[in-house]
């Protein structure tokens, strides 16, 4: 996020992308809502009619994957009616007018029929966003799990900044981050393109200081396989050896039955986890991990705030803190690795390297965290990013893009979109909610969302068990009749087992640079379960 | 300026009383009050003389004018506060020797400061009437003292709008939707009433039985779920978490969390959770192992891959759900050890 959740409540506009918060990110939506009820604006852009619809001045209802055309005609509109901001983009940012050579041939007539949505609409979001003293653009998953994902994010970038509404407090571009960790996970650099602190592993200098800090002769050149390229690279034995970090990838991947033949064509498969679940099975050596709550330690929150995490039980039996067990193997390979604590890699390593976090000691967040960039001991931290319209690169870097079609079209056998994400009471796969007492009481199946028109065409009734399927599998599941989804689409989480999305999604459609895989369409179909008892398995 | 027990105390327009005496840590006594929420002037305890006033004010929802004189303690004042809390004590059922709030409940802590004790007062309340209908939130009426904070902090905070104040046989009673049990209404199971009540009326269920507050101690940490990160405290008896509450004034959730960070904690004491390292079999079944033994096989598996076909031939999958110092770790072992940037981590799901 440019901006930070205590933002929200100044906020004069909000224009939500893609995300379901009310769901994913509930306490960011609690403030977003107290500002709306006081007299904030909000517009959402989403295919589903999910809770924050209620609040909103504008629902912008577009059809699943049609964001790059809605982000180009809304700024056709505003560069046509001379509706941006001229002193921003004049002073602060770069290639405009290729922006507008791009966004010209996006009239709101086009693109309102791609999106499924009428001009009037387009325009009426250009000239709300245009009055507005400053908007904040708040996406999550909705808008990067699409083959265009990295598009849909440049787009966003643009329009902001041709709004001006960048560089100040309550405006900017803010993805709600999914994982509690998955900012930090980047920022740690467990990518195959950078080293801590955002720098290309190709860059030799950077190599160089890094091979010293870490007193090694030199370090790998090339960048890394992503995480698709490796399962890719199991069968082929191209990958013999793979070690899996908690991640419950037999689950969350696209396509399981694909994930599932990669996994099971492992040569050596290492799982670190604190629970058996679907990957374990497939594992050669399962090592028991320490879990939170067991570990001192921090994360890095969607605002960039590096908060602490505190160890108050013992882990069980002989579990292991990771970064533990990551050392024992650096020493079975002769390297011995000085720090020997969570708080000795941080204060030792990580903020040594990284100059964002070079302020950021445990001493200084024992109570709130602090927001990276922090520079130095006495840096106060950065509340929001690129102040006065200062980009890191100087100047902001309109980056025009065209709209591409999700992969995967609806035909005549597979008439249904699907769409996937999280529900409110559980994360992902459960291995955390659903063995917490209590929360699987609340939410103890997994149900097909389907529009009321969509049922009614097939005959189906509500809490009926119906089939799902796409070209990659089918289950076997409830449907919840309801006005949240469009006709025309569905939705599932991928919280359980059996009725899993993630045996419908597409394993073969990602994004091109950041190989995301496109969760949020894939073309289903929906059948009544035929056979003798489908009446009697109506709850 | 106005004067409060004496002393001069600025104020800004729009400053309550109660606003001026906090900022200037006078104590004044609240129940119904909850912070970042319209004002109900429900409960009266927060009462206060003023010249020139015949009746006793409630401080929360007057504003303060210039020149005001107050008195926070008169005997007056005192007087009508124990007359409160007695009224409180008697139309309920406190008895505190098995409550799970005893000694964390602000209705005790002001019946001990103002000694009250509701026996001079025929009993009206309700008798053990308690809504046992879900696995986290327990919800005993009898205990219920109608302040309205779980109201103004279901509808104002978290604005889920589920509780309101309600009547039910003649007697006030606070509603989930149409008077339904918080498993039937639209109740999101955020936790935020039960953290705001000041009584013993909300409570969290993992944590009856659990030893005594007393003996807690509360650490605060990041919750495990969520891009929010919102701050909380964990409350550990016997080196166990018992329960989880929002971090008040820490960022950025500002006290608030939903049912997620409140509930989904003790996972970690699952039964089920792996204590050993294990090692498959050629049969397929795991076996139990030393650590030692299975940290050789790993490293020597993976140092014959990378002598037989290159650094490449080896790569790991970090975790975005742990610390980053583990992430950095990860990292750091493919690269300085193994050589290799296959590394990467679910930032896409
Ligand atoms: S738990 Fe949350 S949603 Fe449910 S009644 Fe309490 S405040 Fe409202
Ligand atoms: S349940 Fe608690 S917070 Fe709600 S009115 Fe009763 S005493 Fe007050
Ligand atoms: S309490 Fe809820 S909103 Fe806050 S970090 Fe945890 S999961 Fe996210």
């Amino acid at each position: 996020m440019t901006n930070s959740f205590a933002e929200f409540e100044k906020a004069s506009m909000f224009l939500v992308i893609g995300s379901n918060m009310s769901q994913a990110h509930p306490v960011a939506a609690t403030f977003l809502k107290n500002a709306v009820s006081k007299g904030a604006k909000l517009v959402v852009v989403d295919p589903r009619k999910h809770e924050l619809v209620n609040y909103a001045d504008q629902h912008v209802q577009l059809k699943s994957g049609t964001d790059v055309a809605l982000l180009n005609a809304l700024m056709h509109v505003l560069i046509r009616e001379g509706l941006y901001d001229h002193e921003f983009v004049t002073e602060h940012c770069e290639n405009f007018d290729a922006l507008w050579d791009k966004v010209r041939e996006y009239s709101s007539e086009w693109a309102a029929e791609k999106c499924g949505i009428t001009s009037g609409e387009i325009v009426q979001l250009a000239h709300t966003l245009a009055e507005a003293d400053s908007a904040m653009l708040c996406y999550t998953l909705g808008l990067t799990e699409h083959v265009t994902g990295t598009d849909n994010v440049l787009s966003v970038a643009n329009l902001q900044m041709l709004l001006g509404n960048m560089g100040k407090r309550s405006a900017g571009v803010n993805p709600l981050r999914g994982q509690n960790n998955v900012q930090g996970a980047c920022d740690m650099a467990a990518s195959p393109n950078v080293l801590p602190g955002y720098v290309k592993v190709v860059n030799p200098e950077v190599r160089e200081r890094f091979a010293k800090f870490w007193k090694v002769d030199s370090l790998p050149a090339l960048e890394g396989f992503k995480m698709p390229e490796m399962f890719e690279g199991l069968p082929e034995g191209k990958v013999r050896g793979l070690w899996i970090f908690g991640e419950n990838v037999a689950n969350t991947e696209p396509d399981i039955r694909k994930i599932e033949h990669e996994l099971e064509s492992a040569e050596f498969l290492v799982v670190q986890d604190i629970f058996h679940n679907e990957t374990t099975r497939f594992a050669d050596v399962i090592l028991p991990a320490a879990a939170w709550g067991e570990k001192d330690g921090t994360f890095t929150n969607s605002e960039r705030r590096v908060n602490r995490v505190r160890a108050v039980s013992s882990a069980p039996g002989e579990a292991k803190q990771d970064w533990w067990i990551f050392k024992q193997i650096a020493k079975r390979f002769g390297y011995e690795w000085e720090s020997d604590s969570a708080q000795e890699i941080w204060d030792n390593e990580i903020s040594m390297l990284s100059p964002n976090l070079g302020g950021i000691k445990y001493h200084r967040i024992e109570n709130d965290g602090l927001q990276w960039p922090c520079l130095d001991e006495n840096h106060p931290g950065t509340e929001y990013l690129h102040k006065d319209g200062n980009f890191t690169r100087g100047k902001g870097l309109f980056n025009a893009v065209d709209w591409r079609p999700p992969a995967e079209v609806t035909d005549e056998e597979y008439p249904l979109i699907l769409g996937t994400g999280r529900r409110l009471h559980h994360y992902h796969t459960r291995t955390q909610t659903g063995n917490s007492e209590g929360i699987n009481d609340l939410m103890s199946e997994e149900k097909v969302d389907i529009s009321h028109c969509d049922a009614r065409n097939l005959g189906i009734e509500h809490n009926e068990m119906v089939h799902v399927s796409s070209r990659r599998g089918q289950v076997k599941i409830r449907a919840n009749i309801t006005d949240e989804v469009p006709h025309g689409m569905v939705w599932m989480s991928f919280h359980f087992r059996e009725s899993n999305a993630n045996w419908l999604t597409n394993g073969n459609a990602f994004d091109p640079v950041t190989m995301t895989a496109e969760y949020k369409v894939a073309a289903v179909r929906v059948d009544k379960i035929q056979a003798q008892s489908s009446e009697q398995e109506i709850a | 300026m106005i004067e409060i027990n004496g002393k001069a105390c600025s104020f800004e327009k729009g400053d309550t009383v109660l606003d001026v005496a906090r900022a200037n840590d006078i104590d004044i006594p609240t129940l119904c009050h909850l912070k970042d929420t319209t004002p109900t002037g429900a409960c009266r305890i927060c009462l206060v003389e003023a010249d020139g006033a015949n009746n006793l004010i409630a401080s929360c929802d007057t504003p303060a004018c210039e020149g005001m004189k107050v008195q926070t303690h008169s005997e007056r004042v005192v007087a009508a506060r124990k007359g409160i809390l007695e009224l409180l004590l008697s139309s309920g059922d406190h008895y505190c020797l098995l409550c799970e709030s005893n000694g964390d409940c602000e209705l005790q802590d002001l019946s001990i400061e103002y000694k009250a004790d509701g026996r001079c007062l025929p009993e009206t309340g309700r008798k053990s009437s308690v809504e046992d209908s879900d696995a986290l939130i327990l919800r005993d009426f009898s205990k219920c003292i109608h302040c309205g904070r779980c109201v103004k902090a279901c509808n104002e905070i978290q604005m889920h709008d589920v509780l309101s104040f309600g009547h039910e046989e003649g007697s006030p009673k606070i509603f989930a939707g149409d008077n339904e049990t918080l498993r039937e209404s639209d109740c999101r199971f955020c936790g935020e009433c039960v953290q705001a009540c000041p009584t013993g009326a909300l409570l969290e269920k993992k944590a009856l039985g659990k030893g005594k507050v007393r003996d807690e101690q509360k650490v605060r940490t990041t919750c495990p779920y969520c891009g929010v990160g919102c701050q909380l405290w964990l409350h550990v008896r016997d080196d166990k978490i018992v329960k989880v509450t929002g971090v008040d004034e820490g960022l950025p959730n500002k006290g608030r969390t939903c049912v997620k960070g409140r509930f989904g904690y003790d996972f970690i004491y699952n039964k089920d959770r792996l204590t050993k390292p294990l090692i498959k079999q050629k049969n397929g079944e795991y076996k139990e192992a030393e650590w030692d033994e299975t940290l050789d096989l790993i490293a020597s598996k993976f140092q014959t891959f990378i002598e037989e076909s290159g650094a490449d031939s080896v790569a790991g999958i970090s975790c975005a759900r742990s610390i980053n110092e583990d992430n950095y770790q990860m990292q750091k072992l493919f690269r300085t050890v193994f050589r290799t940037n296959n590394i990467d981590h679910c930032a896409r799901t």
